[in-house]
């Protein structure tokens, strides 16, 4: 499985752009925000943390139909599908192989972004900490959703629709979660409910989303 | 005799085909009682006037929205578990009367919250919570319409309507939370049955009945219909079968 | 390793295409699978290697015993003959390459990237990946699409050796691979549409 990790690292490296598309269009939001809301900074500090965690769930939707369509056109997936190891964790790499070209990248580059948007220095940590939390789920997530929609022709929009409802609560515990600890305030249940959204869905959905893709292959 | 004879779909046709007339009947009688006393024959609340009538279509509708996941929730654990082509054909068949639901729900709350809080959408839980609803169904039936093999999109339907389930409940406690973080003091409370009279109370109780028969009418509809469908579609690949 | 199939039926789109397909293949043995286009011989070799559902029916072996190789060949364009072979070693549990590379003349490419070899190489190192499954019974559709005559030659030693190592193959393929090996026609297998005067539970 591990095999699997390192060989899609790999090709996002090798197809260019694995690691500096997401966070070229994390950066694009980042920019494009301050001149659609005005250059007020009082403004941009109070809704930083909202627009980091808006821009890390769109890059994340822009990529997601690819963790299984490039496999599914090859036929790599049917082939992984007859291989010993488990189709959970097939998926479950795919979800971490697509975390570490996406997810990683838009926590480790937080601070820099949310210092253009006039991010509160106290918030920082919590903004990292928020999106190392949350970001494995929306990877999972939308690991599912692509699962779900591997074998359509035009699966890309109705991949986003099937997703978004999906990472609302992730989105408003993490944004939550900035918000509260930039403010000294109790950040206990968002911190934990963050934390038990990506364990749940990291534990559990593997299994819906292999079923799903078992459904498509027949 | 079992329950699950009637998942057989000649004999779900038969059936259903008898009990049509008495729903359409008992929705219309119901309908038409609890919608006349609810409009004409209670008295204007004091401070609102006549707008607060229009709880007698925004309660049953909104009522129903969540019902009717409930119902494709049962259905899709059914066709699941016992394979019944009819179950995930009623599933299907619900989902486009459940997002109807939820948009009568939606487009009532805003007419009604204008004069009320003189908005007509604000970020209150209940609303968002509904808006998240109509995503969901939003997803589901784009997603039966995206699969062109009956059985896989009833599978992949099912799967997505478990998992969206859980995330639709905790949804609402993350709305819940999250609007009382922000906003703390401005929420808006909905909860009007508590305080409401007893004069306004009963055409309610009339009306959320004559919604539910509505919605069991139009499903026994569609799904009959969809049970067509499905059998034109098999008739058809047989033919290309030769 | 003996794989009996008893009276299985499989279906393509919800609907049934082959049935009562019965045959045993025992090791050391090859089976051709005849039969023109659209009978369903890709549905059966699916349904074998455990992609679908069998309708009915009985397979005496798991899916786990088989290799299946189809039209796509599962490459990765970026990586390396080696890197693509190295992969799927890796993943059906192997170790090193074996004489993969070797048997289908792959040596000379090795380091070239998958997206600059022809149709044709990049067939043979589809079929290199057979090599490195460890797996006892092939199960291919239409080897041979896009080979020359001299690949189909190194395809057909590659199967006569791993027949002689007590392997099987399952072969879908409408020409003469140079060995000996038994032929199965489909033709008779075809479903025949039930008659059904009524509603019926399955539709189909």
């Amino acid at each position: 499985m591990i095999a699997l990790l390192l060989r899609d690292l790999n090709l996002a490296v090798r197809a260019g752009g694995g690691f500096g598309l997401a966070l070229a269009f994390f950066l694009i939001v980042v920019v494009l925000v301050p001149f659609g809301v005005g250059p007020d900074s009082a403004i941009l500090s109070a809704i930083a943390p909202g627009i980091l965690w808006v821009g890390a769930l769109l890059a994340c939707l822009l990529s997601l139909d690819r963790i299984f369509a490039l496999d599914h056109e090859d036929g790599s997936l049917d082939l992984l599908a007859t291989a010993p190891i488990p189709l959970e964790g097939v998926v479950a790499m795919k979800a971490a192989a697509h975390w570490v070209t996406t997810g990683l990248p838009l926590t480790l580059a937080a601070p820099g972004l949310g210092m253009l948007l006039s991010l509160e220095p106290d918030a920082f940590g919590w903004q990292m900490l928020s999106l190392a939390l949350g970001t494995p789920a929306l990877s999972m997530i939308g690991t599912f959703g692509a699962a779900l929609t591997v074998g359509l022709k035009r699966g890309g929009l109705l991949l986003s629709l099937l997703v978004l409802p999906l990472y609302v609560p992730t989105l408003i515990f993490g944004a939550e979660l900035v918000a509260r600890g930039a403010d000294g305030m109790a950040t206990a249940t968002p911190l934990m409910m963050l934390a038990a959204i990506t364990l749940a869905t990291v534990a559990l959905l593997p299994f819906a989303a292999a079923a799903a893709i078992r459904i498509n292959l027949r | 005799m079992s329950l699950w004879e009637y998942a057989n779909p000649v004999k779900f046709m038969r059936t259903s085909r008898a009990l049509l007339p008495w729903f359409w009947g008992l929705t219309l009688v119901s309908l038409a009682v609890g919608l006349v006393w609810g409009f004409f024959l209670t008295p204007e609340a004091e401070n609102f006037g006549s707008t607060v009538k229009i709880i007698y279509v925004h309660v049953p509708s909104a009522l129903m929205a969540i019902n009717a996941w409930l119902m494709m929730l049962v259905t899709s654990l059914i066709w699941l578990i016992r394979r019944h082509h009819v179950s995930a054909l009623a599933a299907r068949a619900a989902a486009p009367i459940g997002l109807t639901m939820t948009v009568i729900a939606l487009i009532t709350g805003a007419i009604w919250g204008e004069p009320m809080w003189g908005t007509y959408w604000a970020w209150d839980p209940r609303l968002t919570s509904f808006l998240i609803l109509f995503l969901f169904y939003l997803g589901y039936i784009a997603l039966w319409e995206a699969i062109e093999n009956p059985d896989a999109a009833a599978d992949l339907t099912s799967v997505l309507c478990l998992v969206g389930s859980v995330f639709a409940i905790l949804s609402r406690y993350a709305v819940n939370f999250w609007n009382q973080g922000l906003h703390q003091g401005a929420t808006m409370s909905l909860d009007k049955e508590e305080n409401i009279a007893n004069v306004y109370w009963l055409p309610l109780v009339i009306t959320m009945v004559a919604f539910g028969l509505l919605f069991v009418t139009l499903v026994l509809v569609r799904t009959r219909t969809e049970i067509r469908a499905r059998r034109i579609k098999a008739l058809i690949a047989r033919e290309r079968m030769g | 390793m003996e794989l009996t199939v008893e009276n299985l039926a499989c279906a393509r789109g919800g609907v049934p295409v082959l049935e009562g397909v019965s045959f045993t293949l025992k090791a050391g043995q090859a089976l051709l699978l005849r039969g023109p286009n659209g009978i369903g011989k890709t549905t059966l070799l699916r349904t074998l290697a455990g992609l679908q559902p069998a309708l009915e029916g009985r397979v005496s072996v798991p899916p786990e015993t088989m290799a299946y190789a189809a039209h796509a060949d599962g490459l990765k364009a970026t990586l390396t003959v080696t890197e693509n072979l190295a992969f799927w070693a890796r993943i059906f549990g192997q170790r090193g390459l074996g004489s993969a590379l070797e048997d289908f003349n792959l040596t000379d490419l090795a380091h070239r990237q998958a997206q600059n070899l022809s149709a044709g190489q990049k067939r043979r190192l589809g079929l290199a990946r057979l090599l490195v499954t460890g797996r006892p019974i092939w199960v291919l559709d239409e080897p041979t699409v896009s080979l020359d005559v001299a690949s189909v030659a190194l395809f057909g030693q590659a199967v006569k050796r791993h027949l002689q190592g007590g392997g099987a193959a399952l072969i879908a393929t409408h020409i003469d691979l140079g060995f000996q090996a038994e032929e199965l026609d489909v033709t008779p297998f075809k479903a025949v549409p039930r008659q059904m005067d009524d509603f019926d539970e399955a539709f189909v």
